[in-house]
């Protein structure tokens, strides 16, 4: 066990920094004047020139790689044109737009996208197990089909589109529900909770939908297995076959899929927040796009490479966890 | 007269359009032992099967009158017939480890069994399971119980699964082919639990094998079919000692017998008697292993054996023995990692592939599975075709007739050219294998385990041919087989492997005539025998084997 | 996507199933009602997208063309007549505010987004097959390259990278162009975790050491013997990709960082159709009802095909079951 932790340390460390590497060469490298870019387009020249020297930029790529890498493990300093602005480690830069370093930016935000993945992923586990097992349990029957019909319509449906459609029932035409929007949950838990309904209902409603579609597949796989066989040869009930021999097979995969759906989400669910208006890490990651932040893109992805990296390692442990059969290498 | 404990009247079985069960009738009284014998598809676990009524809810079609200890199976509803499953009735399955939930406890799984059928604690189930562990000889039962499946041996599963029949005291345990996943050794062990078990309780049994010898060492009465039909039933010792019907006594003669060579077999003659041109093949100190560090595993362990022209060599050993490592090495579809390996007097063990090359198509493998060892996108005509192509050979009605040729050789319809390999039986295919080698004009065949997927009768064609065409050719033969009996028939010399090593070698009847490694007189002693009174005494002596 | 969920569901597809030819396929493929029905939806929607200028010239329309005289300034751009001003000249009615006629833009939108998802995948499906069976049939350590490879390939969070690349590119390089290469640049790990563990596990079977013993070469071995197994799982897994490609393209120009205007997309129309939602609802669901239907139809479809491509999963699971863990972060 410990060996495959430290193997996976290392892959992961490994992964890690070639994205940086990756995303260096893609982000700072390839397209044309980033000193334009970071001042903006309507920089004169002269101030072109100040930021490029502000920014070091002059400097060889492999050297500015080496102070951004340096950044990272042992946090490093930047001008600010009036005075020396100290980011400590693990340092991702500073914000060409609003001078923030982007590490406390991601901080700040972090919250923000854990209180909706939480709460979705609560949502959809229960809603998707349930189906799942509801259809399994029913199946050859009605229910099955217009279970297995709604699944595929989920799964079929973007979020956005979900996500519009009931903004326009539930906030616009009804008016059951106040548009959403973000209360801290240290500030109010209710207000945090009724803000957050309508994403979590948007992203459950769809995540569920491949849940539903996993655990009743996987069950169903276990079903067709000689070890059911057994246990109905021995007498044993068709609730006791589903409720502990069938649905103990789809833990597993249950379980792994779920970490990574949690790891990739915490790098942000960028359309539900940019659709909700969510003011977690995806709309920022959106606006650092549009408004071409660097640092700021550089940092988010990172981010979410390190949270996808680790999503997979956690999967892989916890299936292994969950099928004893699971040899980790 | 006391009404028998099972009884089958007219019992049809439908899979679809395919008929497995076609009127069978039988009766089984209170603590007897029925074997039921058949080769593949002769209806024989469907039988079983209809015993607990698992047909239901198949989509198999199911008529005639099945009772079992007083409980109509047929008619029964879901409440009855889960009364009658495990505690009346008890199953044991061929595969034991498919056959456990690999996510619970073996102990959680035999005490989840008793308690649908008894009202008692957690606990004391838990307790039941750990009796019943113990009863079957599972070395400290207690500790063991709250093991998984996939930590117990083969031999260990199956007796976890008898555990399991036994926790309610069935008074009928069905047994469907119980042994055929265990090597003979563990076979010989279950099936004398499955004796002691029946004597003590006084539970009835039905076994169902394919193997003549296993039934003849544990039942009273044998039952057997054909296409679904019972062709002979009586006591095990008249029919296997003297069978009536023509079926019976084709399948009796088709068996290998380990006690002596029969004559259809390839003959040895003055064909090993040519020694001076020196072996063809020569293994000396062969080595390999796998894995690295403290997963380093040695498959093969310094194996030297020589193969002559003409001379067969038997392999044989139990799963996990390194013979089939060593097969593939021989060949070198495997790369040895110490030791030599010469051909014709050149070394061949550490050749890089381009130079071993030219060498390739002398040495050719039969393979063990005949659905795996054809590519089933591929017409068997093109797979023949293969060595030939490969050999440069572009001319397409020269392919056409060399692969026809060869399909005629070894007993198929030439025409058949085009056919994909699901069109083929099992045998049907081992065949076009055996075309497939024959292509490449080998100079050595390394058989693994070529009949192990078959049924006797077609077991002993293909044997055949394989000692014909060694006479007619003159070639080298590797056969390895984990069935003493198979290897006796065919080998001119054998060797036993254990843990990768080779344990004893020699002649074929001076190692099956007078063994000297233990290993080899254990293996031996636990060959079953077709002749019931003889079953008795070499039961006694395995267990003084076992105690000594 | 977990190495370990990747091996379980390679071992779900056949590695030895008997021949299925393209005919059978089709039969088994027809014999699915859900699934003929949405290969005759997708028939239709790429049939649409082929001739958009021919269907947009027959309906008289063209998508770039303003008509402001088709809304009302008045009450802040709200097309004229009832239901976004469906009629005989604008048979899907108009956008608000522009007065562009709907149907030409759906059509023409329609052509992008399905010509995105194309491309996309057979890239993806490119690379993953090259990738997997290089990692499969090379020695180790090209193997351990290549899975490394994969490994931040995985890494690589699909959303969040292709909204960076699409920011830095310079707007001249064409968007399409550029939003193919991003999915299928950034989305080809899952193809080639399944290619290499296939490629791996028939790389075991009799079949293959047979082709070996007759002394044919590693190239020919992998075209003749490997290939032809490794059709099924990679068309099926293809299948499913599809529509996730789709989706990907939309929720990028929904973003507004994908398809850039006056090109039309159906992500992009449903952006600008956000604020339209009382006053023109035709003009929101459009959009949202083809994206919904197109994906929709494509899932079943690609269901259907892993049923004919693998009849002993059919037996087990009906239309609507997938084993496929997930591809990567799809639109969240």
């Amino acid at each position: 066990m410990t060996g495959f932790l430290l193997r996976r340390l290392g892959g992961a460390v490994f992964v890690l920094l070639s994205l940086t590497v990756i995303l260096y060469a893609v982000f700072y490298v390839a397209p044309g004047d980033v000193a334009q870019i970071a001042c903006g387009p309507r920089c004169s020249p002269a101030q072109v020139a100040q930021v490029t020297e502000q920014l070091r930029l002059d400097d060889p790529v492999y050297t500015q790689y080496g102070h951004f890498l340096q950044g990272i493990v042992a946090g490093r300093d930047f001008s600010t044109g009036t005075g020396v602005d100290h980011c400590s480690a693990p340092c991702l830069g500073v914000s060409y737009q609003s001078d923030q370093q982007v590490m406390r930016l991601i901080l700040t935000k972090l919250p923000v996208t854990g209180s909706l993945v939480v709460g979705a992923f609560v949502c959809w586990i229960l809603l998707g197990v349930g189906t799942g097992v509801l259809s399994v349990w029913r199946r050859g029957r009605i229910t099955e089909r217009l279970l297995t019909w709604l699944t595929l319509a989920g799964t079929a449906t973007p979020v956005f589109v979900i996500g519009l459609l009931l903004i326009i029932v539930f906030c616009s035409t009804l008016q059951w529900l106040p548009s959403p929007t973000y209360v801290p949950f240290t500030e109010d838990p209710e207000q945090w909770a009724w803000g957050l309904l309508l994403p979590w209902v948007s992203l459950a409603l769809i995540e569920s939908a491949k849940y539903a579609r996993l655990t009743r597949s996987s069950m169903l796989e276990t079903l067709a297995e000689d070890h059911v066989r057994t246990f109905r040869a021995y007498g044993v009930g068709e609730r006791a076959v589903i409720g502990r021999h069938a649905l103990r097979g789809a833990v597993a995969p249950v379980i792994a899929l779920s970490a990574l759906d949690f790891g990739s989400m915490f790098g942000g669910a960028v359309l539900t927040e940019s659709l909700f208006g969510i003011p977690g890490l995806g709309r920022e990651l959106v606006h650092a796009v549009k408004v071409v932040d660097l640092p700021v893109v550089v940092g988010m992805v990172l981010v979410t490479g390190f949270f996808v990296v680790l999503a997979n390692a956690v999967a892989d442990m916890l299936y292994a966890l969950a099928d004893r059969r699971v040899v980790l290498s | 007269m006391t009404t028998p404990l099972v009884q089958v009247e007219d019992l049809t079985v439908d899979f679809g359009d395919v008929r497995a069960v076609d009127g069978l009738s039988f009766t089984l009284e209170a603590g007897a032992a029925l074997g039921v014998v058949g080769e593949s598809g002769s209806g024989k676990s469907a039988s079983a099967s209809a015993l607990l009524g698992l047909h239901r809810g198949t989509g198999a079609r199911v008529t005639g009158t099945v009772r079992v200890a007083g409980t109509d199976v047929g008619a029964a509803d879901e409440a009855e017939l889960r009364a009658l499953r495990g505690a009346k009735a008890a199953m044991v399955f061929q595969d034991p480890l498919s056959s456990l939930d690999p996510y619970y406890t073996v102990g959680d799984q035999i005490a989840e069994v008793y308690r649908v059928h008894n009202r008692v604690s957690r606990r004391a189930a838990r307790a039941r399971a750990v009796e019943v562990l113990d009863r079957v000889g599972i070395p400290d039962a207690v500790r063991r119980s709250r093991s998984r499946p996939h930590e117990f041996s083969g031999g260990m599963r199956q007796r976890a699964l008898i555990a399991m029949a036994l926790a309610c005291e069935p008074r009928l345990i069905v047994a469907d082919e119980p042994t055929t996943a265990l090597d003979v050794t563990v076979q010989a062990q279950i099936l004398d639990l499955l004796h002691d078990l029946r004597r003590e309780t006084g539970t009835a049994l039905l076994l169902v094998t394919h193997d003549v010898g296993v039934a003849a060492e544990s039942v009273d009465e044998v039952l057997v079919m054909q296409h679904g039909r019972a062709v002979e039933r009586g006591p095990a010792v008249e029919v296997l000692g003297a069978p009536r019907q023509p079926y019976t006594r084709e399948l009796l003669a088709s068996v290998p017998r380990v006690d002596a060579r029969r004559p259809a077999g390839p003959v040895p003659g003055p064909r090993a008697a040519a020694p001076e041109t020196g072996p063809l093949l020569e293994a000396l100190g062969l080595r390999r292993e796998f894995g690295r560090g403290s997963s380093r595993v040695t498959a093969v362990d310094d194996v030297s054996l020589t193969v002559h022209a003409g001379e067969t060599l038997g392999i044989v050993g139990e799963s996990g023995s390194g013979k089939t490592t060593l097969g593939r090495m021989l060949v070198r579809l495997d790369d040895p990692t110490g030791g030599r390996l010469r051909y014709g007097g050149r070394e061949i063990g550490s050749l890089p592939e381009k130079a071993f090359r030219p060498f390739r198509r002398e040495l050719q493998m039969v393979f063990q599975d005949p659905v795996a060892s054809l590519n089933p996108r591929r017409s068997v005509g093109e797979s023949v075709a293969d060595p030939l192509r490969a050999a440069g050979e572009t001319d397409e009605t020269r392919i056409r007739d060399r692969v026809s040729g060869l399909l005629e050789r070894v007993g198929l319809d030439a025409g058949r050219y085009e056919r994909y390999p699901h069109e083929f039986s099992g045998g049907q295919r081992q065949r076009i294998g055996i075309a497939r080698v024959l292509a490449a004009d080998p100079k050595l065949i390394v058989c693994d385990e070529p009949v192990s997927a078959l049924d006797v009768t077609t077991q002993a064609q293909v044997i055949a041919l394989l000692g014909e065409l060694q006479r007619e050719l003159g070639i080298g033969l590797v056969f390895i087989a984990h069935d003493l009996a198979v290897v006796r028939q065919v080998s001119d010399r054998v060797a036993v492997m254990r843990q990768g090593r080779i344990v004893e070698q020699g002649a074929v009847d001076e190692v099956y005539g007078s063994p000297q490694d233990a290993y080899t007189k254990q293996l031996l002693a636990a060959v079953p025998t077709l002749d019931p009174a003889r079953a008795a005494a070499r039961r006694a002596a395995r267990s003084e084997l076992a105690v000594a | 996507m977990s190495e370990a969920l990747l091996v379980q569901e390679a071992g779900a597809a056949p590695l030895a199933a008997p021949a299925s030819g393209a005919r059978q396929f089709w039969r088994r493929l027809r014999a699915q009602r859900a699934a003929t029905a949405a290969a005759a939806v997708v028939l239709l929607l790429f049939l649409a997208a082929l001739a958009a200028p021919l269907l947009a010239a027959l309906a008289g329309q063209d998508p770039d063309t303003f008509h402001p005289e088709l809304v009302d300034s008045a009450a802040g751009g709200v097309p004229r007549g009832s239901f976004g001003g469906i009629g005989a000249d604008h048979w899907l009615g108009v956008e608000p505010q522009t007065g562009r006629d709907l149907f030409a833009r759906i059509v023409h939108g329609a052509r992008v987004s399905l010509g995105v998802a194309v491309a996309a995948t057979l890239l993806q499906v490119t690379i993953g097959v090259v990738v997997g069976l290089a990692a499969a049939l090379g020695n180790r350590r090209l193997d351990q390259v290549l899975s490394r490879i994969t490994d931040i390939n995985v890494a690589l969070p699909l959303m969040v990278i292709a909204l960076g690349l699409l920011a830095v590119v310079p707007p001249s390089f064409p968007r399409p162009v550029l939003i193919a290469l991003v999915i299928g640049g950034i989305n080809w790990a899952g193809t080639s975790k399944i290619v290499r563990a296939q490629a791996l596990a028939l790389k075991t079977l009799d079949f293959v050491s047979a082709a070996r013993l007759s002394g044919r070469g590693r190239w020919s071995i992998a075209r003749r013997e490997l290939l032809p197994s490794l059709a099924a799982p990679v068309i099926t897994y293809a299948a499913l990709l599809f529509p996730v490609n789709i989706t990907v393209e939309a929720a990028l120009s929904f973003l507004g960082v994908g398809i850039k205007p006056p090109t039309p997309s159906w992500g992009q129309m449903l952006t600008e159709a956000d604020t339209w939602y009382q006053s023109a609802p035709t003009y929101l669901l459009l959009p949202a009802g083809l994206l919904f239907v197109t994906v929709l139809s494509l899932t079943v479809l690609g269901e259907g095909v892993r049923t004919a491509l693998d009849p002993r999963a059919a037996s087990r699971l009906s239309i609507g079951t997938g084993r496929e863990g997930r591809t990567k972060e799809q639109a969240s």
